[in-house]
């Protein structure tokens, strides 16, 4: 796949990222319990945990990088390899699908010539799939990057991608 | 009407304007906490929640104050400061068809935050987390900010309300899976493990979060109890029009003219929700069936629309309540690549834990598209209705697999001639594809 051609250059976490994984470590009983939270901090800093970082993290959190992989993997909004800036999930749950999810997907991957979990070629976007983001009585729904969209016609395809 | 029929919405006034800490104390925000804390003891709370009939709204209908009395409390009811008990408030909303939850949570944060302090005061827990689906982002940002309000009102931390009360709550926000929704599997992801569920007994009220005794209760649940304690019990069982008490979000998605979410008296009949507050099926569409409470609750029909929507008419009528947010089938959807639809999800996600789910959720979505495909035998219909029964209840570790087989079990009986078209030789006069 076309993604996994990027090679980091990995030289361990960063000073912030590890502060911020720290920082949420009082709120549990032990470490184990920031798995999640440690991903998404290494995401918000880089986008997707590749392998080397998967590997620091558990280290860091004094895990096998096995348990770690194994809540990774498991996790629909934990990327495991290289994403666009943006993520747009399209809903793809019933309601959603009834009122038209299908032309949603085909119009985003269109548009962009993707194929699901691809990377655009300007880097800018991958359009995923996601369950039921509670709002059916506005489907069908997207999800861009952290902001959810209402009611998703052909023309808001066109305005979320800027064109 | 007077202001108090619609307790849990009463504060939210469109749907961009979200209830500050000092709209929520206009309407009495944070009294019954005062109440709770100031004039009861905890298992007088208990027993209040347990009068007032409130049943859980996470779709499993339990009583919420028999969840609670189940908590050790120590002997003769005293309670034992040396013994961790935690508070989970599950906000990992999933059930496609669900869209209940995240109104609360954006619209009213602090209505949530009472009711933990009160459920948390009610089994004498000092940590509780909120567990909300990664998806969330807008509610976690409000909610995040309520609590540092109620932080700094004294509401949370030490001696609240200067008694010897206790409490924090923390903000924990998934990155995702359905299964996360169930008790167990929601504790194993708190504790930073893969989300699989775990065996019952023992049951989370006596050893959940890292063995500790645990209450998990779903988010409109908690909604509910600030607003008993502070109106009372009679009052709470006077706004059901059924035989359950309080009222309810229901919701409905679909076909219909203004798909929405209205609070309304527990025990709605049905047809009211969709023909009043839904304004009924869009021009050129027909009722053909719906799912009352979510896509792991069976169909009901155009006859049912009389039934009553609470937990024990709509059980009678064959369903389940569940979320209380019904997904409508119109006339012009196709049943079966709809249950294809709904199996596609479940089987995605799967824990993949226990055999019958992890095999027998794919083989259903296999027959599924071989029969849409045109490839079908008319003995798949008996493989799946088999299916049903071996990925029913007691064949599986938790209600993932019994839920998926819900919508399945009725599509079969109630839309067998929708099948069978696809069915080479079976094929009816006039059928499409």
């Amino acid at each position: 796949m076309k993604n996994q051609t990027e090679k980091s250059s990995f030289e361990g976490l960063s000073p912030a990222e590890i502060q911020e994984i720290n920082a949420e470590i009082s709120e549990y009983e032990d470490k184990m319990a920031v798995s999640t939270e440690a991903l998404k901090i290494i995401q918000k800093h880089r986008r997707w945990v590749s392998d080397e970082c998967l590997v620091a993290v558990a280290e860091l959190l004094e895990l096998s990088p096995a348990h770690l992989e194994g809540v990774a993997t498991f996790d629909n909004l934990i990327y495991r390899q290289p994403v666009g800036k943006t993520v747009i999930h399209y809903c793809n749950s019933v309601t959603c699908w009834m009122l038209g999810s299908d032309q949603v997907r085909e119009r985003l991957c269109r548009h962009l010539d993707v194929e699901l979990g691809e990377m655009s070629a300007d880097g800018e976007y991958t359009i995923l799939p996601i369950v039921c983001l509670g709002a059916c009585d506005h489907a069908p729904v997207v999800m861009v990057g952290d902001e959810l969209r209402l009611d998703i016609t052909e023309d808001a395809v066109n305005e979320i991608l800027g064109r | 009407m007077d202001k108090w029929d619609k307790p849990l919405t009463k504060n939210i006034r469109s749907e961009r304007a979200f209830a500050t800490l000092t709209d929520y104390r206009k309407t009495g925000g944070y009294q019954g906490m005062r109440k709770a804390i100031t004039e009861l003891r905890p298992k007088e709370v208990q027993q209040w929640v347990k009068d007032a009939g409130l049943r859980g709204r996470g779709g499993a209908g339990f009583s919420t104050g028999l969840k609670w009395s189940l908590v050790p409390m120590g002997y003769n009811g005293a309670t034992d400061a040396h013994q961790t008990r935690y508070l989970v408030a599950n906000a990992d909303e999933m059930e496609p068809g669900a869209f209940k939850d995240r109104l609360l949570l954006e619209q009213d944060p602090h209505q949530l935050l009472e009711g933990m302090i009160i459920a948390a005061y009610a089994i004498q827990a000092n940590i509780a987390y909120i567990f909300m689906r990664g998806e969330y982002h807008l509610a976690a940002k409000r909610v995040e900010n309520a609590l540092q309000e109620a932080r700094t009102e004294g509401y949370l931390g030490k001696h609240i309300l200067q008694s010897d009360f206790n409490l924090e709550i923390y903000l924990h926000t998934s990155a995702g899976r359905y299964i996360c929704g169930e008790e167990t599997a929601l504790i194993n992801a708190l504790e930073g493990k893969r989300a699989n569920p775990r065996a019952k007994p023992p049951f989370t009220v006596v050893s959940g979060l890292w063995g500790k005794p645990t209450v998990v209760n779903n988010v409109e649940t908690l909604c509910n109890v600030p607003h008993i304690l502070q109106n009372g019990v009679e009052w709470y069982r006077g706004l059901g029009r059924g035989s359950d008490t309080g009222t309810k979000l229901f919701g409905a998605s679909g076909r219909l003219k203004y798909p929405g979410l209205w609070e309304l008296p527990m025990g709605t009949p049905i047809r009211e929700i969709i023909e009043e507050h839904a304004g009924g099926m869009r021009d050129g569409y027909k009722l053909r069936g719906l799912l009352p409470g979510g896509a792991s609750t069976g169909f009901l029909l155009p006859e049912h629309l009389d039934v009553l929507m609470d937990y024990d008419a709509v059980a009678k009528a064959g369903s389940r309540l569940g979320t209380g947010t019904m997904i409508i089938l119109d006339d012009k959807t196709c049943p079966v690549r709809m249950l294809l639809n709904i199996e596609e999800f479940f089987a995605q996600e799967s824990c993949g834990w226990c055999t019958p789910c992890r095999d027998g959720l794919p083989w259903t979505v296999t027959l599924l598209r071989d029969i849409i495909a045109g490839r079908g035998r008319i003995e798949d219909l008996d493989t799946l209705a088999g299916l049903t029964r071996m990925l029913g209840p007691g064949n599986t570790f938790c209600a993932l697999a019994p839920g998926a087989m819900e919508p399945l079990q009725g599509a079969l009986k109630f839309f067998r001639e929708d099948f069978e078209q696809y069915i080479p030789g079976k094929l009816a006069a006039g059928g499409e594809d």
